[in-house]
């Protein structure tokens, strides 16, 4: 380590600190309303959050407060689930929004269709973050496997953002098998063995990536890797984009039982369409989401983005499918940890 | 625990008459916070597992992975909890039999683990001692791994229940007055006789608390244990961690049955550890 370890120990223990807490602003207002969000979203909502603000005020007069709480995925669901008032959900994962509508039924079961695009109104993918000049020369999923190729991945137990990473390697693996699922899991078996930490967060993995120099190559959310290479440094880290990746849909919802007590359905509502506005989906566009209408965005954004193959969960049956089958209790994800393998 | 001074010639008897009245009500208040704050939200924990059915309880708890995840929290909760046992015996000595520059910074340092969150500690020690870190890196070329591995978990238990066997034990060994060694000394006992035979035996049972404060501590950390771990299934992945992945697939009644099995082992070990420790106050205790 370097000599500003410690300072760097500091830094570090104080920003991890601060994430594992999670956050909710206050302040006083005529409205407030909670928006219990994921963890890479802090920047994007930060931003958001005033813009529609400023919006509400314009139209209505009225002054309207955001508080948004961020944490991981699951763990706001649960929250959620247990009685925190949130008025919008923007999750990682259906799956964390679907666990809401079934356990607390304060969602309907139909949310998915209620906003454009399944209701996600940006999208993002899985790449590569590698270090800088790429010296393993990794390109694609295939060499991931190499004897020599350490990889790091948060845990699909605990992490949405894992659970991508999980299903776009299956897809590589599948279509570069013919669509054969049995040499699928047999590649994901081998990419695990070359995993040598499993952090419970998207940030943690980033975290033992970055500042530990563990690993060859992260597996990443799109919008984390041109974060982590804005805010760590563009000397240090490149971006590569697999031929394949999944289409990461994190999608919004209303929650209907909490605005329906609180009053607050028309302005929450109109939170989430103005995601889908002209000026939502700048926002996005410019925190490195790919928005769902590219046209709203500035075009200098939408370079940024690399062309690449997607697949999406509905070519893994959608998430009431996928969820059980690799995530579950004795699912594909448990049996590749299955000891004597 | 400690102030619980053994009576072997008095006979036991429901209430010890006192000077001070309020018997009543001071028995009552500590039933009533006892049941608030400990036996109603651990009641609701077993009542949910028991919800389970035994057969389903019993499939749960001994599913190979649970398994492991517990012989893995309870290990390196022991191991951290006897090297704390040793190093915070010595470390209390040094505090309270030796005067140097620097005593009260380095006495109020023992708390520190205390006050800070357990995540921050993770992530300090992780960095520490990942293979590019300060301490981490000296032993990589000795082909020694701390971090991501079993010891790194021993790493963070040591590191959380360090403060708990110098403060157990640092007031006995306050107590012991330096005659008592001076005295064996000129009853021509040797250093090590003085130390083993002299001075030990009163310490063990206040040793003893910390030892088991320390080691249930260990048992149920999460928040530095996670980062330093590597989180490795059948490898590095303790039970908390498993119960945190449980509830991540809002498996509750999974979740419920491993806090249910660790609460369990924890109370049978401090049991145990308890029924020891009364055993050696009666036989060398201080403050009889």
């Amino acid at each position: 380590m370097s000599s500003n370890g410690l300072a760097g120990i500091m830094k570090l223990a104080l920003v991890v600190g601060s994430l594992q807490l999670g956050s909710i602003t206050l302040a006083h207002a005529d409205t407030t309303i909670l928006n219990v969000s994921y963890d890479p979203t802090r920047e994007l909502y930060k931003e958001f959050n005033a813009a529609f603000a400023e919006k509400w005020r314009a139209d209505t007069g009225e002054a309207v407060t955001i508080q948004t709480s961020h944490g991981g995925s699951g763990k706001q669901a649960r929250s959620v689930i247990d009685g925190l008032g949130a008025d919008v959900v923007t999750l990682a994962l259906e799956a964390d929004i679907d666990a809401i509508a079934k356990e607390s039924g304060k969602i309907p079961a139909d949310w998915k269709s209620r906003f454009e695009n399944n209701s996600s109104p940006y999208t993002s993918t899985i790449v590569f973050l590698v270090r800088k000049g790429n010296p393993k020369g990794i390109k694609d999923w295939g060499d991931l496997v190499r004897e020599d190729v350490q990889v790091i991945t948060p845990n699909p137990k605990t992490s949405g953002g894992a659970r991508w990473n999980f299903l776009a390697a299956w897809a590589w693996a599948r279509a570069a098998n013919n669509g054969d699922d049995a040499k699928a899991q047999e590649y994901v078996t081998q990419l695990f063995k070359h995993v040598p930490v499993l952090d419970t967060g998207a940030r943690g993995a980033t975290t033992t990536f970055v500042q530990r120099g563990l690993g060859d190559v992260l597996l990443a959310w799109e919008n984390e890797a041109y974060l982590s290479l804005e805010e760590l440094g563009p000397d240090n880290f490149d971006i590569v984009t697999p031929s394949i990746s999944i289409k990461a849909e994190p999608p919004v919802a209303l929650v209907d039982g909490n605005v329906d007590s609180k009053g607050t359905r028309k302005v929450a509502e109109a939170y989430l369409a103005y995601l889908y506005s002209d000026v939502g989906q700048k926002i996005a566009a410019k925190h490195y989401y790919r928005p769902f209408k590219p046209e709203f965005a500035d075009p200098k954004d939408i370079e940024r983005f690399s062309e690449l193959k997607l697949v999406t969960i509905d070519d893994f049956g959608g998430w009431k499918e996928a969820q059980p089958k690799f995530f579950g209790d004795g699912g594909i994800f448990d049996q590749i940890y299955r000891p004597g393998q | 625990m400690i102030s619980m001074a053994a009576r072997s010639t008095t006979r036991w008897q429901f209430r010890q008459p006192s000077v001070i009245p309020g018997f009543g009500l001071a028995l009552g208040v500590t039933l009533a916070w006892l049941t608030l704050i400990v036996l109603i939200p651990l009641s609701g924990l077993l009542w949910r597992s028991s919800g389970l059915g035994w057969s389903k309880f019993v499939e749960l708890a001994l599913d190979e992975r649970t398994v492991n995840a517990l012989t893995i929290s309870f290990g390196t909760a022991l191991v951290a909890a006897v090297v704390n046992l040793v190093f915070g015996v010595l470390l209390a000595w040094v505090l309270v039999r030796y005067r140097f520059p620097g005593k009260r910074v380095i006495d109020a340092m023992v708390d520190l683990p205390f006050a800070l969150p357990t995540a921050v500690a993770g992530i300090a020690l992780t960095t520490l001692y990942a293979p590019n870190g300060w301490i981490g890196a000296l032993l990589a070329p000795l082909g020694i791994k701390i971090a991501f591995t079993p010891a790194g978990i021993v790493v963070a238990l040591i590191f959380v229940g360090l403060p708990f066997v110098v403060r157990t034990v640092q007031p006995i060994m306050e107590e012991i007055d330096k005659e008592v060694e001076e005295a064996a000394a000129t009853l021509g006992a040797t250093r090590f006789q003085t130390i083993s035979r002299v001075l030990l035996p009163g310490l063990l049972p206040a040793g003893l608390t910390g030892f088991a404060l320390a080691f249930a501590r260990g048992v149920g950390e999460y928040g530095s244990v996670i980062f330093i771990a590597g989180n490795l299934p059948y490898v590095s992945e303790i039970a908390p961690l498993l119960i945190v992945i449980r509830l991540e697939e809002f498996n509750y009644p999974a979740a419920t049955a491993i806090a249910a099995v660790m609460l369990l082992l924890s109370f049978l070990m401090l049991l145990v550890i308890n029924v020891i420790q009364a055993w050696s106050r009666r036989r060398y205790g201080y403050g009889a």
